[in-house]
């Protein structure tokens, strides 16, 4: 296992390369730093000691290694926009985009697992029928047009939630947490169900299909004639052997909800590294930018590690060498 | 033996009794009679073979008794007694008390039946202490005993491991542990060995025979291989269409055959201590469950077919020591 | 005369394949192409369906502005739906959003279908090591959310491009960096069935005879993958029409003097806050019921081409 995992943390360093070499390229080509620094009226003599400080005369593959380096140490240069250092902003907004994914995934498994076990054992109910013409909706809803219409309906309309911000925050040394106040937590209400509703319907049908086809195995059929109550046939034999598609696509999802955290963020103005993002994208602040694409690229090889080391948690064919 | 056959409800001298039974499958064009008036009994300690081609309903006996019909498959009418009282309208919950309790079954295919991500004993504990009253150290005590008595040697090492740990001839004895750790009173196996290796189907049904001796169970055997029947069994059913054929004590059927698709059945079998010139084979296939011929269901293909076979269905009667549902036996024809 | 006799016969044939079979008995599929279809007339029939020229700047009037749609207090029967801030009619922009909306989301896909039917038939064709990094590309790619490659993308042919041709090129830029963002799928698919036809007996016979790559790739294989292609491309129109809003929403796509779909809503969305909720919201119902029809549209037609899934 140990030998297996750290293969796929090998075949995960050409993918962090190619996206270090997008993000470098980004970096040096797309910005033109040098006049974005010193501005229209540099002199070429100026310049020309800007892009050697900077080191842009080097050649190419010493820029690529020496970005790779700086990288590694968290250093992405000034962001061009605020004139802090990059790696700061992130930090800074690490906390909120982190604690509004975890609320969105953990709402999503919850809510969509349950619902799907549900709907799978019964697939035929009044009930199931009505949960899933409901999950086409959440499917073909856009990420933001819900989160305006909860806007519209829960804070415009009835007044009970807030509708942007996260409330008050307590911090513990970097990390500030909405989790421990009243209005921390009534601010996550409505971005983390924006967040997770697409996930969440997604999740329910896929253990939806997956239970529909465990339940008619040959050992659930035995399972059966054994004897054993509806229950630990549902939930301890079948949901058991849903679970190991259900967790690829729940790893896949997180990186789903990153990606889509930018929008809820902005809906909600909620101050994190999604929000941070796009208004770096309409300022063309690249610096911000090229970080954020190697960041992302790092967290999903992480997710994708987890995935891994969940498989042979839950299915023993793989456990090798025992 | 007929007598014991029309066994009144009250009398109990079977321990399982099945009359009249029929199986539908609604469909779109309409409905499928896949089990018409199948009807027999198995003594306590008794092992009955059935045999039959794919399709004669073997297994389908097997799962309306354990009450695992497929829907949208129905039993339309008939009942089935275990030691007197009806089983085939039990409410569910009752019948999980009956299921692996008091009937235990035994599938096909080991390499499908066994959850692959449970240990097998998580799967013989769950299974024991869900009929008998043990604590989960008594049920793992009792769990391996019984991978003991099925041969699985260092049972008491080996009770961790998962399905796929094993080979296909130890999980169907892990599958046989399973069926019979709360000590049923009858197993239905249906065809048990049919997906093992040659080499690995004597020892699986030596091990069959012998547990159910040792406890006194009593065995529904479904198969397609008369040489398994002749071996372990004591009575045998032969099925064609959906209706019994013939049904009486092995040697018998085995050797005087009465109904003629027993017949050409029994000599579609090669011997080892005779020699025969050619194996006889019975032509053409058996009919499928939309288009069963009116009269006795294998008239098309018999050889002695008579006006009599096309209009009426036979019904089971004594045909030398047998019971056969022909109508060259007995002259109750109209 | 004889043209005139196969023309009705051939129609009857198209009524009564099964695919034209499985539509007529699908409620839900005649209910969708219907929405869809909707949807295509109000957008490309704009300008003279719609009741007002939102873009003609001498007819609007803000005294009309924010007026609520009929029956509420105040509304007039000129503007159904109500009108925006500045006193354009809600419905006549949901009609001419709708067409850009629709114009971006097909183009996009158009580019996507191109690119990834080219590369999934080279891969697959070639196989080696052409194979390996297309696909190597394909699978990093399809590793992150397809929005978030639209969104980087734009961003930075945005910066590459001079300030003041932003805004006039931005319909390119937002359908080059949505069809780039999706040509992994279509790719994948393509190879995957190019594989499996490559090894064929025909396109064998085809090799031997001397044919070269690009016509058996055109003329063999290609008609092979065009099933599941068209049903992946459906369910890509929806998503990519929801990629086109998105970005637009976030403010990196159309400008509002060219307002698409998510354009509106984004707008309507300043002014949530005061209560003129309509500005927002029925721009909204039409974006979701047709993203909605386009993806049930998609799910009718891959079960009726795969009736193993049935």
């Amino acid at each position: 296992m140990i030998a297996q995992l750290a293969s796929r943390l090998l075949q995960a360093i050409p993918v962090l390369l190619v996206v270090g070499f997008l993000s470098f390229a980004i970096f040096t080509y797309v910005g033109d730093p040098v006049s974005i620094m010193l501005g229209q009226n540099a002199t070429p003599a100026m310049r020309i000691a800007m892009r050697h400080a900077l080191g842009l005369d080097q050649p190419f593959l010493v820029q690529y290694w020496r970005f790779m380096a700086r990288a590694i140490h968290f250093n992405f240069g000034l962001s061009y926009r605020l004139a802090l250092p990059v790696s700061q902003l992130l930090l800074q907004r690490l906390p909120a985009t982190t604690e509004l994914v975890m609320t969105s995934a953990v709402l999503a498994l919850a809510v969509g697992l349950p619902l799907g076990v549900y709907t799978g054992i019964r697939p035929n109910g009044f009930v199931s029928r009505s949960i899933m013409a409901g999950s086409l909706v959440g499917v073909s809803l856009p990420t933001f047009l819900l989160g305006i219409l909860l806007i519209l309906f829960f804070s415009v309309l009835l007044g009970w939630l807030p509708s942007f911000g996260r409330g008050h925050v307590v911090d513990f040394a970097h990390w500030s947490t909405g989790f421990l106040t009243v209005s921390g937590l009534r601010s996550l209400i409505l971005p983390s169900i924006t967040l997770g509703l697409f996930q969440m319907t997604l999740i329910m049908r896929l253990v939806r299909t997956e239970m529909l086809e465990v339940l008619r195995s040959d050992y659930i059929k035995f399972a059966r004639a054994r004897g054993l109550a509806p229950r630990v046939i549902y939930f301890g034999h079948a949901l058991r052997n849903t679970l190991v598609p259900v967790i690829t696509i729940v790893g896949l999802q997180i990186g789903g909800l990153i990606g889509f955290s930018i929008v809820t963020e902005t809906v909600f103005q909620w101050p994190g590294m999604g929000l941070l993002l796009v208004q770096s994208i309409q300022n063309a602040d690249i610096p911000v930018m090229s970080a954020y694409l190697l960041l992302i690229a790092v967290v999903f090889v992480v997710i994708n590690l987890i995935v891994d080391i969940l498989y042979y948690v839950v299915d023993p064919r793989l456990r090798v060498g025992r | 033996m007929s007598a014991a056959m029309r066994a009144p409800a009250g009398e109990h001298a079977a321990l399982l009794e099945v009359r009249d039974l029929r199986v539908e499958f609604p469909t779109r064009r309409g409905v499928l009679r896949a089990l018409d008036g199948v009807g027999f009994t198995i003594a306590r300690g008794e092992v009955l073979g059935v045999v039959g081609e794919s399709g004669a309903g073997k297994s389908l006996t097997g799962a309306a008794i354990i009450g695992l019909l497929e829907p949208p498959g129905r039993i339309a009418g008939g009942e089935i007694r275990l030691d007197g009282t009806r089983i085939d309208n039990l409410p569910q919950r009752a019948m999980r008390q009956v299921r692996g309790k008091r009937i235990g079954a035994i599938f096909q295919d080991p390499l499908t039946t066994l959850n692959p991500l449970l240990s097998i004993g998580r799967q013989l504990i769950e299974t024991i202490r869900t009929h008998l009253p043990l604590s989960e150290g008594e049920a793992r005590e009792r769990a391996i005993r019984w991978l003991e008595e099925v041969g699985i040697p260092a049972a008491r090492q080996r009770i961790d491991a998962y399905p796929h740990e094993f080979s296909g001839g130890m999980r169907q004895r892990v599958v046989i542990a399973l069926a019979l750790c709360a000590e049923p009173e009858l197993v239905v196996a249906d065809e048990p060995t049919t997906a093992l290796d040659v080499s690995i189907q004597a020892q699986i049904i030596a091990l069959l025979k012998r547990l159910a001796a040792e406890h006194g169970t009593a065995v529904m055997l479904v198969t397609h291989d008369m040489g398994v029947i002749a071996e372990t069994c004591d009575r045998v059913a032969v099925m064609y269409a959906g209706r019994i054929a013939e049904i009486g004590p092995v040697r018998e059927v085995v050797k005087h055959p009465s109904h003629p698709y027993t017949v050409g059945l029994m000599g579609s079998i090669p011997a080892l201590d005779r020699k025969v010139a050619r194996l006889t084979q019975i032509d053409g296939a058996m009919p499928r469950l939309s288009a069963i011929p009116s009269g006795c269901a294998f008239n098309p293909r018999c050889p002695k077919a008579m006006a009599v076979c096309r209009e009426a269905k036979p019904e089971l009667r004594p045909a030398g020591a047998t019971l056969a549902a022909c109508h060259l036996y007995g002259a109750a024809h109209v | 005369m004889s043209a005139t006799v196969r023309a009705p016969g051939r129609l009857a044939r198209a009524w009564d394949s099964d695919l034209a079979w499985s539509f007529r008995h699908s409620p839900v599929a005649v209910v969708s192409a219907a929405v869809v279809l909707a949807c295509f007339i109000g957008a490309f029939g704009c300008n003279w369906l719609a009741p007002h020229d939102p873009f003609d700047l001498a007819s609007l009037s803000l005294s009309n502005s924010f007026l609520p749609p009929v029956p509420l207090s105040g509304s007039s029967w000129s503007f159904v739906l109500g009108t925006d801030d500045q006193g354009r009619g809600v419905l006549s922009a949901i009609m001419y959003g709708t067409r850009i909306s629709l114009i971006v989301g097909f183009a996009a896909i158009v580019l996507a279908l191109g690119i990834g039917i080219t590369l999934g038939l080279v891969a697959g064709y070639f196989g080696g090591i052409t194979d390996a990094i297309l696909m190597r590309t394909a699978d990093v790619q399809l590793s992150f959310p397809s929005l978030l490659i639209a969104l980087l993308v734009d961003g930075i042919v945005r910066a590459l491009l001079p300030r003041g041709a932003q805004n006039a090129l931005e319909l390119y830029v937002l359908i080059f960096a949505i069809g780039i963002a999706r040509w992994p799928q279509f790719a994948r698919t393509v190879r995957g069935s190019t594989l499996v036809e490559r090894g064929r007996e025909y396109v064998m016979a085809a090799r031997v005879i001397g044919i070269g790559p690009a016509r058996i790739m055109a003329s063999h294989i290609l008609p092979n993958v065009l099933g599941p292609v068209l049903v992946l491309a459906t369910i890509n129109l929806g998503l990519a029409i929801l990629d086109e809003a998105t970005l637009s929403f976030l403010g990196l796509g159309l400008p509002p003097t060219q307002p698409s779909l998510g354009t509106l809503i984004s707008n309507g969305n300043n002014f949530l806050y005061s209560g003129d909720w309509w500005i927002t919201v029925f721009p909204g119902i039409v974006l979701a019921g047709m993203v909605l029809a386009i993806n049930l549209l998609g799910d009718w037609l891959r079960d009726a081409l795969n009736p193993r899934l049935r």
